[in-house]
C-alpha cells in the first residue's frame, strides 16, 4: 500500500501535507482500501475552527461510515468540491485529486507520524 | 478514521475455494463463522457486472441439509410452513421454518431431488438452529436429517449472461432448467446439482458441487468460459446490495425469531391449505387474522447520506419505525433501504425522514422491490 515519503500521517489513517502554514488533509490509500467504494464525503465547512483530534466530518462507503478527524489546529480555508461531487476520487487518487480539506494552522502540529511510523502502524493492523 | 475492517473472534472455517480467493486478492471477512470474500476489487463494479453481464460467487457457507426417507415429504409438510409434498421432483420452493409461536427461524430454499429425498438450503448463520429444529421434529416420521453443509461447495453464476457462460461447460440442456428448478448433472466434468435460483434479482444458476469433488476446477472453468462474457468474481458486499435492490429479505435484518412471515409481507409462504398440523400453524393462523403490528416498506433517500440498519424512521418528527437494511444503490444511484414501520401508519401522507446520526434525512416511502429486471 502506498505511503508517500513527503507526507505526514495520523493513527486515524489520514495524511497531512504542510505548505506555507496551510495543511492539506486526506485519507490514506490504506484507509480507502479498507473502506471499499466511497459513496459520500462531508468535509468540514470553510471558516470552521478545528482542533486536533476533533471529529469534523464523515466518509461513507457501501458498507460503513467513518468520522473524519482534524489532525491539526486552525481554520478550514478550503474543501475539495470535486471530491464531494465525485467521492470515488478519494478511492482512486487518495493523495492527489481525492484530498478533503485545507486548514490554515494556528499552531504547529504535534504528534504527526512519519511515513516509516505510519507504515509500521498499518503493518501491525494488517 | 475509525472502525476499519471486522476482526475475526475465533478462527473461521474456510470454503473449498479459499485458495482461489487468495489468488484473486479477495478481501476476506468472517461471515457467520466462515471466511468469505467481501469483495475482490470494487463492490460497485461487481454489482454492476451482475446487472449487466454476470458475476461468480462462492456461497459455500450456506447450509445443505438432505432429508431422506419414505415420509420425507410428510415430514417437511409438518416441519416447515410450505406445502413441500406438492413439490414435483426437480422443482424448488422458497419457504420458511418457524417456531411454535410463528417466529421465523430461517428462510429456506427446498429442492425435491427424488420422491423420497429433499435438499434444504439454510442460511449459514442459522445452520445449527435449522439442523436442530429439523432433527427435533423428525421422530415419528420415516425421514432422516443428513447435514452435508461442510462437504458441499456452492457456486453461483448470476446475471443476464449466466446461461451463455454455463452452456459450454454442462451436459444439461439449460432451456429445460427453468426458474426454481434444479437437477443433477455435470459442470466442467464434476457432478453437481444445477439450479436456476439466486438472490440477486437476475437470471442465474446456483451450482451445488457434491462433497468430495473438485470445486476449484468448477470455479476455474467458469471463470475461463466467462471471460468473453464479462463474468467477474463477486463478493458478499455486492450480493447484499443486489438482494436489497431486488427487495429480498435477509435473515438477521428483515427476518428474525420476533417476526412472523406476515410481518415481513411474506404470508404467502404459509400454506394453511395443506393437510394436518404443522409447527407454528395455530400462531400463524392468528397472525394472519390479526392486524399487522408492523409492515416492511422501501425507502429512497432524497440526499446522499446512506440509510443503514438501526436508523430510526420518522414521520413528522415522530419515531414510526426502524431501518433493517440500507445501502447506496449502485443501479439507481440513490440511498435505498428497507424498514419496518408501525402497522397502523398511513404511509400515503406525512413527511418521512430517517435519523442518520442525529440529522434527519428526507426519504420517500416506495413499493418494493426497488429494481426488477426486464424479462
Amino acid at each position: 500500500m502506498s505511503v508517500p515519503a513527503e507526507l505526514n500521517y495520523t493513527s486515524e489513517h489520514e495524511w497531512v501535507a504542510i505548505t506555507d502554514g496551510v495543511a492539506t488533509i486526506g485519507i490514506t490509500a490504506y484507509a480507502a482500501e479498507a473502506l471499499g467504494d466511497i459513496v459520500y464525503v462531508e468535509p468540514p465547512e470553510v471558516d470552521t475552527t478545528v482542533r486536533a483530534g476533533d471529529t469534523c466530518g464523515e466518509v461513507e462507503s457501501t458498507k460503513s461510515v467513518s468520522d473524519i478527524y482534524s489532525p491539526v489546529n486552525g481554520e478550514v480555508v478550503d474543501v475539495n468540491r470535486a471530491a464531494i461531487d465525485e467521492p470515488e476520487l478519494i478511492g482512486t487518487d487518495p493523495y492527489g485529486q481525492g484530498w478533503l480539506f485545507k486548514v490554515e494552522l494556528s499552531q504547529d502540529p504535534s504528534d504527526l507520524l512519519s511515513p516509516e511510523q505510519y507504515t509500521q502502524l498499518t503493518e501491525g493492523e494488517g | 478514521m475509525t472502525a476499519l475492517g471486522n476482526e475475526a473472534a475465533s478462527a473461521p472455517r474456510t470454503t473449498p475455494l479459499y485458495e482461489v480467493h487468495q489468488g484473486l486478492g479477495a478481501n476476506l471477512v468472517d461471515f457467520a463463522g466462515w471466511l468469505m470474500p467481501l469483495r475482490y476489487r470494487s463492490e460497485t463494479a461487481e454489482h454492476r457486472a451482475v446487472r449487466e453481464t454476470a458475476g461468480l460467487f462462492d456461497l459455500s457457507h450456506m447450509g445443505e441439509i438432505h432429508v431422506i426417507g419414505t415420509q420425507a415429504a410428510a415430514f417437511l409438510d409438518y416441519a416447515l410452513v410450505g406445502h413441500l409434498s406438492r413439490l414435483t421432483v426437480g422443482r424448488a420452493r422458497y419457504t420458511m421454518i418457524t417456531a411454535e409461536d410463528g417466529g421465523v427461524l430461517d428462510d429456506l430454499i427446498v429442492y425435491r431431488l427424488a420422491d423420497d429425498e429433499y435438499l434444504v438450503v439454510a442460511n449459514a448463520a442459522n445452520h445449527d438452529t435449522v439442523v436442530a429444529a429439523l432433527t427435533d421434529r423428525a421422530p415419528g416420521f420415516d425421514a432422516r436429517v443428513d447435514d452435508r453443509s461442510v462437504g458441499y461447495a456452492l457456486l453461483a453464476v448470476q446475471g443476464p449472461a449466466s446461461a451463455r457462460v454455463l452452456e459450454p461447460l454442462t451436459d444439461a440442456d439449460l432451456s429445460n432448467i427453468r426458474y426454481y428448478t434444479g437437477y443433477r448433472c455435470s459442470v466442467a466434468g464434476v457432478p453437481v446439482l444445477l439450479a436456476r435460483t439466486g438472490y440477486t434479482g437476475e437470471d442465474g444458476f446456483e451450482i451445488f458441487v457434491e462433497p468430495g469433488t473438485d470445486a476449484p476446477r468448477v470455479w476455474e472453468e467458469l471463470a475461463k468460459a466467462g471471460e468473453e462474457h464479462g463474468l467477474t468474481p463477486a463478493g458478499l458486499s455486492a450480493r447484499d446490495t443486489l438482494r436489497l435492490e431486488a427487495g429480498m429479505p435477509l435473515y438477521g435484518n428483515e427476518l428474525s425469531a420476533d417476526i412472523t412471515p406476515f410481518d415481513a409481507g411474506l404470508g404467502r409462504v404459509v400454506k394453511f391449505e395443506k393437510e394436518g398440523d404443522f409447527v407454528g400453524r395455530a400462531a400463524l393462523a392468528r397472525a394472519a387474522e390479526n392486524s399487522r403490528p408492523r409492515r416492511l416498506v422501501g425507502l429512497v433517500g432524497r440526499g446522499r447520506r446512506v440509510l443503514r440498519s438501526g436508523h430510526e424512521v420518522l414521520c413528522d418528527g415522530r419515531n414510526v419505525g426502524t431501518v433493517t437494511s440500507g445501502a447506496p444503490s449502485p443501479t439507481l444511484g440513490v440511498p435505498i433501504a428497507m424498514a419496518y414501520v408501525d402497522g397502523g401508519l398511513d404511509i400515503t401522507s406525512g413527511a418521512f425522514s430517517v435519523d442518520v446520526r442525529g440529522r434527519a434525512e428526507d426519504v420517500d416511502i416506495v413499493e418494493l422491490p426497488f429494481y426488477k429486471r426486464d424479462r
